[in-house]
């Protein structure tokens, strides 16, 4: 995991002050006192932590503190530390590794979320990855809505070396997914991954047309699709818990993808969203390259985020 | 999730009401309400903090412990404060005196500038300007492809020349607009992190080279804290004159919009409320501070519906009303005013949430008006005027000219029979001016 640290933290010098930083600008070298709270709250909410994880975490902070007397700051940091992953604990109690695929057939990945938040960049990053590591995949270019989004998918599977199966703008997404699932299972292929349109959870004829393009599949392909991506931009805020619960309710969503966290030292709500939904963060996007696409390391991010803590 | 600002308080004060005298500490706790409601609301912290010390001063000066109805005094002036922070003016795109016009947009991946740029030519257009786009974004994969494609969509030319760097884009536009007698050229750039050095320069040289009269920031509206920092970040590196907010048709609260305009003071100039080319609009200072707060937006509400519904027609259905009389005709007529106002699912963001009632989030779908509409079309006269005679048949019938079933038929009929009788009850309570409240049936 030491990319992640490294690159996440390369990511995070590059903004002035961030979160970790901060942190231990605050408390390093003192000894904990009550007026340190106010601090440390106006931190965690600039980090988009949002009001109910703010003060689920302060609470349950204090209450450690006073159980485990802890004096310093360091140990203080080290206790918010832990309440902090045990809220990222979620999903999968052993985490499986991400690029492994489970089952016997070929696999469908589903990129959902809202507009711009980096799906068809995502599903090409993950077309890469995932044929590096020798399974043979095909895009579907399931993203029919926006101007050039098809031609934006095929330039990243020429990058990949895979096949973007498509249709002509304005198709019906669902034909699209379902052209792409038939065409991984004619060929054998191992993994079919379907780029989506952007839409906003509140329009509920978009939602609607999502879940058709999962009926679709399923019906296809029983047991599919195996995995449901939520792409979250980094830089939102507490509207990303609210996008994260309609898209479940819509179409089962199975894991987060936190895209453009190295243009933030935060994205606390992954943190929100890993408490109120117990959606676990399966990558994080942390630039522009295909490599940049990383496996999320609860431990390594949560270093990233409070720094390298002594003791 | 969020619970709408309006009825924490009302609670808060109902919970006080017993105390014969509100003290200050109890404003205290009102004002605590408002600060959860802006930080969930995703307005910066610092910025919160800030404009609560002015509300809070504001309060306690003014006489709103001996108010009647200190939830509505504290809220006026939480609203008030909110509008002024907000900017009292509605601000426009400037145009040059000397053409072409130089209109930069910048921003952060994914918060809609190409799709922005597209849909402010075709403003422009509309204004009677001659506009020219320009696809200067070179890095995102098929990002020119995009902008060609919605320049041929609201037939505005594109300049573009494969291999040319930003810069020599950016010049090729004014060429190109000299060219085509082009008085305002659009600068579609890349998306960038602010704190990509590299790129931020290039923005700088592209504008020492061509200067821009408007370098417009365009941000998510669903943008979290770190909107003060991007903002702040690209207005001290480039001349920014103004902001557009983005994906305000979602539900986010958009409290970036408060957080950008008080650290930067910048004006947010437009806002892009959907996915076709045709939703932008005007930045309404007021509306976004309903909006922040959870109070929806009334007053837009009551001027869309004035300047929409023709008077006559109103007039005749409050007539109508008045006699409880009212038919599916006349039924099928208010559908028709209500539709001129826009998609209902817009005119239910702009209502208030009801203490006690949620808003069905994304539940209103406009295709459901459509299939009542469809179904009040395939009906006779006579069965408009009068739905008694509606039997099996006659419904059997209704259905398939619609291409809905019977059971939506009956659905329809039920909802109506149901106003009719809302009808009646308001009989009595005549005398009011204008149009009733309107009893809008929860529709499919």
């Amino acid at each position: 995991m030491a990319g992640f640290w490294e690159r996440l933290k390369n990511g995070m010098t590059r903004t002035r002050s961030g979160f970790g930083d901060r942190i231990r600008g605050l408390v390093m070298g003192r000894e904990w006192s009550e007026d340190l709270w106010d601090e440390l709250e106006a931190i965690l909410y600039e980090a988009d932590l949002g009001p109910e994880v703010v003060e689920i975490l302060l609470g349950r902070l204090r209450s450690r503190l006073r159980h485990e007397r802890a004096r310093t700051a360091e140990e203080v940091l080290t206790v918010l530390r832990t309440v902090m992953a045990e809220m990222l604990a979620v999903g999968d109690t052993e985490r499986r590794d991400p690029y492994q695929l489970t089952s016997d057939g070929p696999e469908v990945w589903m990129l959902v979320g809202v507009n711009g938040t980096g799906k068809t960049t995502t599903a090409g990053k993950l077309a890469r990855q995932m044929s590096q590591r020798g399974h043979r995949v095909v895009l579907g270019a399931g993203d029919t809505f926006r101007a050039a989004a098809i031609e934006q998918l095929q330039e990243w599977g020429i990058r990949a070396g895979v096949e973007v199966v498509h249709q002509s703008p304005g198709a019906d997404p669902a034909a699209v997914a379902f052209d792409t699932v038939r065409a991984a299972g004619a060929r054998h292929l191992d993994l079919a991954l379907i780029d989506t349109a952007g839409r906003l959870h509140n329009k509920a004829h978009l939602m609607e047309e999502l879940k058709k393009v999962v009926r679709v599949i399923r019906r296809e392909n029983p047991g599919a699709p195996h995995e449901v991506l939520l792409v979250i931009d980094a830089t939102t805020g507490q509207n990303g818990l609210t996008q994260a619960a309609v898209f479940t309710e819509a179409v089962q969503v199975t894991g987060i993808v936190l895209t453009k966290l190295d243009g933030t030292a935060k994205g606390g709500v992954a943190l929100a969203i890993a408490h109120h939904l117990q959606l676990p963060i399966r990558f994080v996007g942390v630039g522009e390259s295909a490599d940049d696409l990383l496996v999320f390391d609860p431990d390594s991010y949560l270093q990233a985020i409070l720094g390298e803590l002594h003791g | 999730m969020f619970d709408a600002l309006t009825e924490k308080l009302q609670q808060t004060f109902k919970r006080l009401r017993n105390k014969g005298r509100l003290t200050e500490a109890d404003v205290q706790e009102a004002l605590r309400e408002v600060r959860m409601a802006l930080l969930a609301a995703d307005v910066n912290f610092k910025v919160v903090k800030q404009f609560l010390a002015q509300v809070e001063a504001k309060a306690i000066g003014q006489d709103v412990l001996t108010s009647l109805t200190p939830a509505q005094a504290v809220i006026r002036i939480v609203r008030d404060e909110l509008t002024a922070l907000m900017g009292t003016s509605l601000e426009r795109v400037r145009m040059a005196s000397n053409p072409p016009t130089v209109i930069y947009l910048v921003g952060l991946q994914g918060s809609g500038k190409t799709t922005t740029a597209a849909k402010l030519a075709r403003m422009l257009v509309h204004q009677g300007r001659q506009p020219l786009l320009v696809a200067a974004d070179v890095y995102r994969p098929a990002a020119v492809e995009q902008l060609t494609a919605l320049g041929a969509q609201i037939k505005v030319p594109v300049a573009y020349e494969t291999g040319r760097d930003p810069v020599a884009l950016a010049e090729l536009g004014i060429a190109r607009s000299r060219q085509l007698a082009r008085d305002v050229v659009i600068i579609d750039t890349a998306g960038r992190l602010h704190v990509d050095d590299t790129l931020m320069e290039e923005l700088t040289r592209m504008q020492a080279r061509v200067p821009g009269h408007e370098t417009l920031l365009v941000v998510d509206a669903m943008t979290g804290q770190d909107a003060v920092r991007v903002a702040g970040t690209f207005n001290h590196k480039l001349p920014l004159t103004g902001v557009i907010l983005t994906k305000l048709d979602g539900d986010s609260r958009g409290g970036a919009a408060l957080s950008i305009r008080s650290v930067t003071g910048l004006p947010v100039k437009l806002i892009g409320s959907g996915e076709k080319v045709d939703a932008l609009e005007p930045f309404n200072p007021d509306r976004m501070a309903s909006r922040i707060l959870g109070m929806g937006d009334v007053l837009s509400l009551i001027e869309k519906a004035e300047s929409t519904m023709d008077r006559e027609g109103t007039a005749e259905l409050a007539k109508k009303i008045g006699h409880a009389e009212f038919t599916l005709e006349d039924f099928k007529n208010m559908l028709a005013q209500v539709k001129k106002m826009g998609p209902l699912s817009k005119l239910v963001d702009m209502m208030p949430a009801m203490p006690g009632m949620t808003k069905p989030k994304g539940a209103i779908d406009d295709r459901s008006v459509v299939r009542t509409e469809a179904i009040l079309s395939s009906m006779t006269r006579q069965e408009l005027r009068r739905p008694d005679v509606l039997d099996g048949s006659r419904r059997r019938r209704i259905a398939r000219g619609s291409g809905t079933t019977v059971q939506e038929v009956n659905r329809l009929l039920r909802q109506y029979e149901e106003m009719r009788k809302v009808m009646r009850q308001m009989k009595g309570t005549k005398g009011k001016r204008g149009m009733p409240k309107m009893p809008f049936p929860p529709l499919g």
